[in-house]
């Protein structure tokens, strides 16, 4: 493992140095936009949602931020990788190069713009007077399981994507009703309680949940909630996975 | 000790309507019962070994099975039935200008190459200027790769890949692109390359080229092994013959 690691490491560096460049090739802003795109997002959500949602709850615009940062993550994370591995065709078609690098490769840089937004989130917090405890260094578990969770994700839509192209369309309805129904701009409190577990089958929401329990309640998550959320790690990164594996070598008569 | 064995290779290739087919299209033929999928060899039991240093060549015309053939022994494909043996490091170039990106420069792309065909970042630093002076291209570093010519392109792909010291290298009609002064110079190269004990397999429509170069040759055609030997002039006349013969 660690061999291949560093066997296949130059060529992942420079499949990553690529996507930048061509990311922000062309754009006067360049990375600016990984940062501006999602705070222009949240204010205007910020504006309009302050009308019918927001009052009376507190810290409302970290509230929305948790749920934008995490959405936008993992919509941009799997959005990207689905297309990569069609997009590289021409590479996987010639040269025999594990196949997954070229979806890693556009996950690191949804990562890095997270990453960056998460710096901006927390200034944010600073300034919406959020009291900052060491809990928050439990942040990682959601960031590394929904990184692992765009991975799968990833895996799957990419290799569905070779197959029928649809699947542009259909992903791009799926992660707008999703978006609604990952209560990022509302609360489910006034659900009943099925209703409000109902919400537990969504994993974005459960990213999201855990960043405003940590951050706005400063509460720790309970066991329960930790399972679910590797369970659907592990369900979708075996799916896609499993699909990698089967149509390694088969891939290539369907571009 | 052979250094590329194979035994009885075939491998069938698929084809038809699941091609370029949506979802709503997949379904609706798939309930009429009018979803077909052809199937057919593109190559049926190719047997052959190579030793260390020699040069084979592959000819056959088009769809005789030799791109699926390099594919397999790449490892980008796997042989329906059959076994391939490789003892050694392997780094093939298909069809050359594929596999670059128009907007990353020259030097970005020679190191995505580098990176593709197996080499260390250290390697490529130490002979990125090397490969320029070898392609003519060194005005041409930082320009964009689109804005080269088809010409230069190869040429680039062919310095990239002629560094590296293979065990076993493949090379699907690379030489008959780039100039005259050019195509002297890299087959000067793959001799050198010969001598040095790679293995090569060169696919070229070229006769002439096949003569001059190649030790071992293998004839493809329909996907049948027609010949494979080391008499390169006796198989190179049998099929111009029979190329003469299918023109009447």
């Amino acid at each position: 493992m660690v061999a291949k690691l560093k066997r296949y490491s130059f060529i992942f560096e420079e499949l990553v140095k690529r996507d930048f460049k061509k990311k922000y090739k062309r754009t006067f802003l360049g990375m600016s936009w990984s940062v501006l795109s999602p705070l222009l997002q949240l204010l205007v959500m910020r504006i309009v949602f302050t009308q019918f949602f927001g009052r009376g709850m507190e810290h409302y615009t970290t509230y929305l931020f948790c749920g934008n940062l995490i959405f936008s993550y993992f919509s941009e994370s799997t959005g990207q990788g689905m297309s990569s591995l069609i997009g590289n065709a021409g590479i996987f078609t010639k040269v025999n190069v594990p196949k997954y690098l070229f979806l890693f490769s556009k996950n690191v840089q949804a990562l890095i713009n997270f990453g960056l937004v998460l710096v901006v989130f927390f200034v944010f917090c600073l300034i919406d007077g959020i009291t900052f405890t060491w809990k928050f260094v439990l942040l990682l578990v959601p960031i590394f399981s929904l990184m692992f969770f765009n991975i799968g994700v990833g895996l799957i839509l990419s290799a569905l994507f070779v197959f029928f192209r649809d699947v542009q369309y259909l992903w791009s309805i799926f992660t707008q009703l999703l978006m609604y129904l990952s209560a990022i701009f509302y609360s489910i409190d006034s659900y009943s309680p099925m209703m409000q577990n109902l919400f537990l089958l969504n994993p974005i929401y459960l990213y999201i949940r855990y960043f405003r329990k940590i951050v706005i309640d400063s509460t720790i998550p309970s066991v329960w909630f930790h399972l679910l959320m590797l369970a659907d790690v592990v369900i979708v990164l075996g799916i896609g996975c499993w699909m990698y594996k089967k149509y390694n070598t088969k891939f290539l008569y369907y571009v | 000790m052979a250094v590329l064995e194979l035994q009885k290779v075939s491998i069938r290739y698929i084809t038809g309507d699941f091609k370029d087919i949506g979802l709503k299209e997949f379904l609706m033929r798939k309930l009429t019962h009018q979803y077909h999928v052809q199937e057919f060899w593109a190559d049926k039991d190719v047997t052959f070994s190579l030793d260390r240093g020699d040069m084979l060549g592959i000819i056959g015309s088009n769809g005789a099975g030799k791109s699926t053939l390099l594919k397999v022994i790449a490892g980008i494909m796997e042989p329906t039935k059959g076994v391939v043996k490789r003892n050694g490091s392997i780094a093939a170039l298909l069809e050359l200008s594929s596999g670059f990106d128009g907007d990353l420069t020259v030097k970005e792309n020679a190191y995505l190459r580098g990176a593709m065909l197996g080499y260390t970042r250290k390697f490529m630093d130490e002979t990125f200027d090397k490969i320029l002076d070898f392609a003519d291209l060194r005005d041409f570093r930082d320009r964009p790769f689109k804005q080269l010519s088809s010409g230069m392109k190869s040429r680039l792909a062919f310095s990239v890949a002629s560094l590296v010291k293979p065990d076993i290298l493949i090379l699907d009609e690379v030489l008959s692109v780039g100039d005259g002064a050019f195509k002297a110079k890299s087959e000067a190269k793959m001799k050198e390359m010969m001598g040095g004990g790679t293995t090569t397999i060169l696919v070229s429509h070229s006769l002439e080229q096949i003569r001059a170069l190649c030790s071992k040759i293998l004839w493809l055609d329909k996907g049948q092994q027609i010949a494979f030997g080391d008499d390169v002039e006796e198989i190179c006349n049998r099929y111009q013959e029979f190329l003469s013969r299918k023109n009447k």
